[in-house]
């Protein structure tokens, strides 16, 4: 038993002689596949926000030729003119990539990975390679939805959230393999996120340094965990339905069949049931990841960090009780609609106190305006707008008039791009150089984050007020109606501004790209951080640390007096710390 | 010698207190969770569109051959029994149910019983789906399909003379076919790993008393799949 | 183009309003406390050499102040909130006087069955109109919604009422129209290809002048002309 420890123990050295394939491809290090689903999720960002500029185009400029379009096929803009059917492809696939490909995986598949085990010390995570399987099963599953858009009659047509019967039924939305590629593609993806899910919570349950506890967790790590929970759970209930969706497509089974005593709000509750959970999925992380940016930028202790896990830990349980929000005006029983109502304008609590807490923290602190910094205070002040315009879509005869217009759009938005994104924006930099030992460029992250902020705000904020007009989601063409008629010169200033904030967007990716290979040399600890990963060299090496390090404190232990520096990490040892207890060891 | 059982399925280096499960367990435990909502999901949709159902639901005594699928019940019940019995030669020590000859050696028993135990689960889970693909091929040939009932099938005669409702054997069809169906997709998963682990740890002797990691875990998924069926067998059989 | 809500014409566009507009202040409050807040702290606090941060790790009145006010807040919107629902969507809200009219949707078209001269649904003398909902003003009118196909949603911007239509369900709405005009029904749910042209025109008329359009289109009815 000894020699078996020891040996593993050796492996976790720095000698790493495995081939290419093992190193980059087919690798079973957490790090390397958080870069991977890296590489393929700012692939797919780019992708859905290629398809969100031609909605835009539609939109603000219906009927006409679209610059650059002529390339697309007949079937789909001929002439450049974008056709119904192509719109409606748009509308879904732009929901599906930025959801389930984009913003999910770069927050999940991205920062569980990497952070994880590096932010709670262990070499790597409970199961590497299931972890490795979990990666190639979600690119498997990119594959499939990115070629459904090149199939005979394209990709699937019923909106990213399936609504069936129209999406069951081949004959209703007009399309075939594209619809059944979707289905087959989720149910991928679902399985690649249960098998991640499942490592995320045994690492963090059972491989913690010794010293590191339940709540000297930094709060990033904590989301996470929480996150993985809430995808251990739901994701299945998606894959459920998605497979009944694709039985429904290809067997002729009659689970969302109305004429032959199916259910089309079968499929609503099913999808929205794993959607709500989800819509968690989407910014508990971003929350998490915030918090740690924004503790170190403002060179401070976090407010209220119990407060802030039990606001996480309520927000995953009060966000399995509040799916029928969704489906105020959908059918369902109104009574059943007074009761989601109240779980959902409650939900608003822990989402205040986090606001509060993150304000607390910035509160008589020395704030340092980094670029992660920046885009995390940008975080707050945009997730307020999106959390506060959840409100009126909770009130149900609120939302029996905004419910499906460009109210929900604008919603959503702000708390996925305003919200999840910017917490992106912040953690990629932040995190750039333990990733590939580089730093990205500040100046050019700077502009990037102020033509962001500016562009994103001049294309969404807008649409509350096509919204309160009764703009409708998902119309091809809103010249159609008399009453739209005024918004057009408004559609076409929202179209602008998008034009110009996907082109800020290239900033990003010109200086991503350039860091990775010409970034300036990055120290051990660039942003003066408390975290594990920061006792690490950059890049943080194959298995992390040769022994395993011992946690001394919580994670934000910000300007203590304890220490001469303004910052205090979590594994330096002052004289009057004690060596914490460990688990039993193998072969001890 | 407990103190030794915990050792090894420990990580080789110092961690603070987890739960003190070993990781592969407590990965099945998780996986587990997410499978019982995977089922939850199928189960919940088939009671919710039985109950909304536009009339009489397809009566499962005269479509399905009962008798079989309960002898196939008591089967796969057994299967749960001989994994228990497999766990327990290799977790407790307890192989004096076999002495193959006087004087045997207590570890000769021990990995016999071992040896004799996974295999016959192997062999009752492949007979409990051989027994589930003879249904479903009879269930077809009497006319049974996922969307219902095919025409001119001996089931399409008697819809036509009432004895089973024609509005609700297409829904009937539906959930049958895949609640078993993913039901027999995860036995047959089981049946394969577990012959997997047959092949290439238990044959080679790598479970000791000290390890024995991978038959817990999956004795555990084995014990889910046998109460997913118990409960399926419940709802779509004999309710 | 108007920056604010269209034309009240039902009568719980009002209600509906009002409580949008509550929204609003408690919003707007909340949202000038935080984004100020945010400003102030990012100009005040931001980082000067030599400064050190105040060392804290928080505090638990301020946690409860900030846990209770929004709780009070959002459960007292709830509250009222749910008493304009009830009204509005409940289970007896729809007035016993109500005047039916049909709606089936199908893919792409809004088909109104109309009671005819006697007022009543599912008897002899209904008639259908094509993509034209005509109502009487001041009267609550009780749209029977049904699907042909996929998911439809019955909206009209000004009414504040919309409903989704499903297949397999027959769903009750109500609204009264109290503006007498021209309006758009709009279908508000992805409904396939033709969902953005899947609209109706809604006549809002004076009792006097709904009498004389009903007389007019039974008679054309019975004449065997099946639209305007």
């Amino acid at each position: 038993m000894t020699t078996v420890a020891a040996t593993a123990q050796v492996a976790h050295g720095h000698h790493d002689d495995r081939p290419f394939i093992r190193k980059y491809i087919f690798s079973t290090d957490h790090k390397i596949i958080g870069i991977q689903f890296l590489f393929v999720s700012l692939f797919f960002l780019l992708v859905g926000g290629l398809l969100a500029m031609q909605m835009r185009w539609q939109l603000g400029f219906p009927g006409k030729p679209m610059p650059g379009g002529g390339i697309l096929p007949e079937t789909m803009a001929p002439g450049g003119v974008i056709l119904p059917e192509y719109y409606i492809q748009l509308v879904t696939m732009h929901g599906t990539f930025m959801v389930f490909f984009a913003i999910m995986p770069l927050l999940v598949g991205v920062y569980a990975n990497f952070l994880i085990p590096l932010k709670i010390g262990t070499h790597d995570m409970a199961f590497p390679r299931i972890n490795m399987w979990s990666f190639w099963s979600a690119f498997a599953a990119g594959l499939v939805m990115l070629a459904s858009l090149f199939v005979p009659e394209g990709a699937a047509r019923a909106g990213w959230t399936m609504y069936a019967p129209l999406s069951a039924r081949h004959d209703y939305s007009g399309a075939e393999l594209g619809q059944e590629l979707w289905s087959i593609s989720i149910v991928l993806l679902g399985l690649s996120s249960i098998l991640g899910s499942l490592n995320y919570i045994t690492t963090v349950i059972n491989n913690r340094a010794p010293g590191m506890t339940w709540f000297r967790m930094p709060l990033s790590v904590w989301a996470l965990f929480i996150t993985a929970i809430l995808g251990i759970l739901a994701l299945p209930v998606l894959s459920g339905a998605a497979i009944m969706l694709l039985f429904d497509q290809i067997l002729g089974t009659h689970f969302f069949d109305p004429p032959a005593g199916g259910q089309a709000l079968l499929w609503q509750h099913l999808f929205w049931f794993f959607g709500h959970p989800e819509v968690y999925i989407l910014i508990l992380p971003a929350m998490g990841m915030v918090s740690d940016i924004i503790a170190n930028g403002s060179r401070k202790p976090i407010f209220g960090y119990h407060s802030m896990v039990f606001a996480i830990i309520s927000i995953a349980f009060l966000g399995w009780i509040v799916w029928g929000h969704h489906m105020f005006v959908s059918g369902m029983n109104p009574t059943l609609g007074s009761s989601f109502m109240v779980s959902t304008l409650v939900i608003a609590v822990p989402s205040a106190v986090k606001t509060f807490n993150w304000m607390g923290t910035m509160w008589r602190g020395n704030l340092r305006f980094t670029v992660p910094m920046l885009n995390a205070v940008a975080f707050v002040a945009m997730f307020v707008i999106g959390g506060l315009s959840g409100i009126y879509m909770a009130a149900t005869p609120v939302d029996m008039f905004i419910h499906d217009t460009y109210f929900i759009v604008a919603h959503l938005h702000y708390v996925l791009f305003g919200g999840s994104l910017f917490a992106l924006f912040g953690a990629i930099p932040f995190w750039f150089p333990k990733m590939f030992g580089r730093m990205m460029s500040e100046p050019w992250g700077k502009i990037h984050f102020w033509l962001t902020f500016v562009f994103y705000n001049l294309v969404f904020f807008p649409m509350h007020t096509l919204g309160m007009a009764g703009h409708m989601r998902r119309i091809y063409d809103p010249t159609q109606y008399e009453f739209l008629k005024p918004y057009q010169p408004l559609n076409e200033f929202i179209s602008i501004s998008a034009f110009l904030l996907f082109a800020t967007q290239i900033i990003f990716f010109v200086n991503f790209w350039y860091s990775l290979f010409k970034g300036k040399k990055a120290p051990q600890n660039p942003w003066e951080d408390n975290g594990l990963e920061w006792s690490l060299a950059s890049p943080a090496p194959h298995g992390n640390w040769a022994t395993t390090p011992t946690v001394y404190r919580g994670p934000y232990e910000y300007s203590s007096p304890q220490a001469t520096e303004d910052y205090l990490p979590q594994y330096k040892k002052l004289p009057t710390d004690r060596e914490p207890a460990t688990a039993p060891v193998a072969g001890h | 010698m407990t103190h030794a059982t915990v050792d090894v399925m420990r990580p080789p280096y110092p961690t603070e207190r987890g739960l003190d499960v070993y990781n592969t367990k407590l990965g099945m435990w998780v996986f587990l969770a997410s499978e019982v909502m995977f089922f939850t999901a199928l189960i919940g949709s088939y009671i919710i569109l039985r109950f909304g159902a536009p009339g009489e639901w397809a009566r499962p005594g005269i479509v399905l051959n009962i008798p079989v699928t309960a002898i196939n019940t008591f089967l796969l019940i057994c299967s749960s029994v001989t994994m228990v019995k497999a766990y327990a030669t290799v977790a407790d020590g307890e192989g004096h149910f076999f002495r193959l000859r006087p004087g045997a050696r207590l570890s000769e028993r021990l990995d016999f019983g071992l040896k004799f135990w996974m295999l016959a689960t192997i062999i009752i889970g492949a007979t409990f789906v051989s027994i589930q693909v003879y249904e479903y091929l009879h269930l077809v040939h009497r006319g049974l399909l996922p969307s219902g009932v095919r025409e001119g099938s001996e089931l399409a005669e008697l819809v036509a003379n009432g004895t089973l409702p024609a509005a609700t054997m297409g829904l009937f069809g539906s959930s049958f076919y895949t609640m078993t169906g993913f039901h027999g997709f995860h036995v047959t998963c089981g049946v394969i790993s577990m012959a997997y682990l047959y092949f290439t740890k238990t044959l080679r002797g790598k479970y000791s008393q000290q390890d024995y990691r991978g038959i817990e875990t999956i004795g555990l998924y084995w014990h889910f799949v046998d109460l997913v069926w118990i409960i399926l067998f419940t709802i779509v059989y004999l309710i | 183009m108007s920056w604010w809500l269209p034309l009240k014409g039902s009568t719980f566009a009002g209600e509906i309003d009002g409580l949008f507009i509550a929204i609003l202040v408690i919003t707007g409050i909340a949202f000038v406390i935080v984004e100020a807040g945010l400003i102030w702290f990012v100009v005040r606090y931001r980082a000067r050499p030599g400064r050190k941060a105040f060392y804290t790790h928080g505090s638990t009145r301020a946690e409860v102040i900030w846990t209770a006010i929004p709780a009070v807040t959002m459960v007292a919107l709830g509250l009222v909130s749910n008493h304009y629902w009830v009204q509005i969507k409940g289970r007896n809200s729809i007035p016993p006087n109500a005047y039916p009219i049909g709606i089936h949707a199908k893919q792409f078209e809004w088909q109104v069955t109309y009671p005819g001269p006697d007022g009543k649904l599912g008897t002899a003398d209904d008639f259908t109109v094509r993509n034209q909902l005509h109502v009487p003003a001041g009267r609550p009118i009780v749209l029977a919604l049904s699907s042909e196909d996929v998911i439809h949603s019955f909206f009209v911007p000004q009414f504040r009422v919309r409903q989704d239509v499903v297949p397999g369900m027959d769903i009750k709405a109500w609204f009264q129209a109290t503006v007498p005009g021209t309006y758009e029904l709009g279908c508000s749910q992805l409904c396939g290809l033709g969902h953005y042209r899947m609209r109706a025109q809604v006549f809002v008329h004076t009792p006097e002048e709904y009498d004389a359009w009903m007389k007019r289109a039974a008679k054309r009815a019975a004449q065997g002309e099946a639209s305007e």
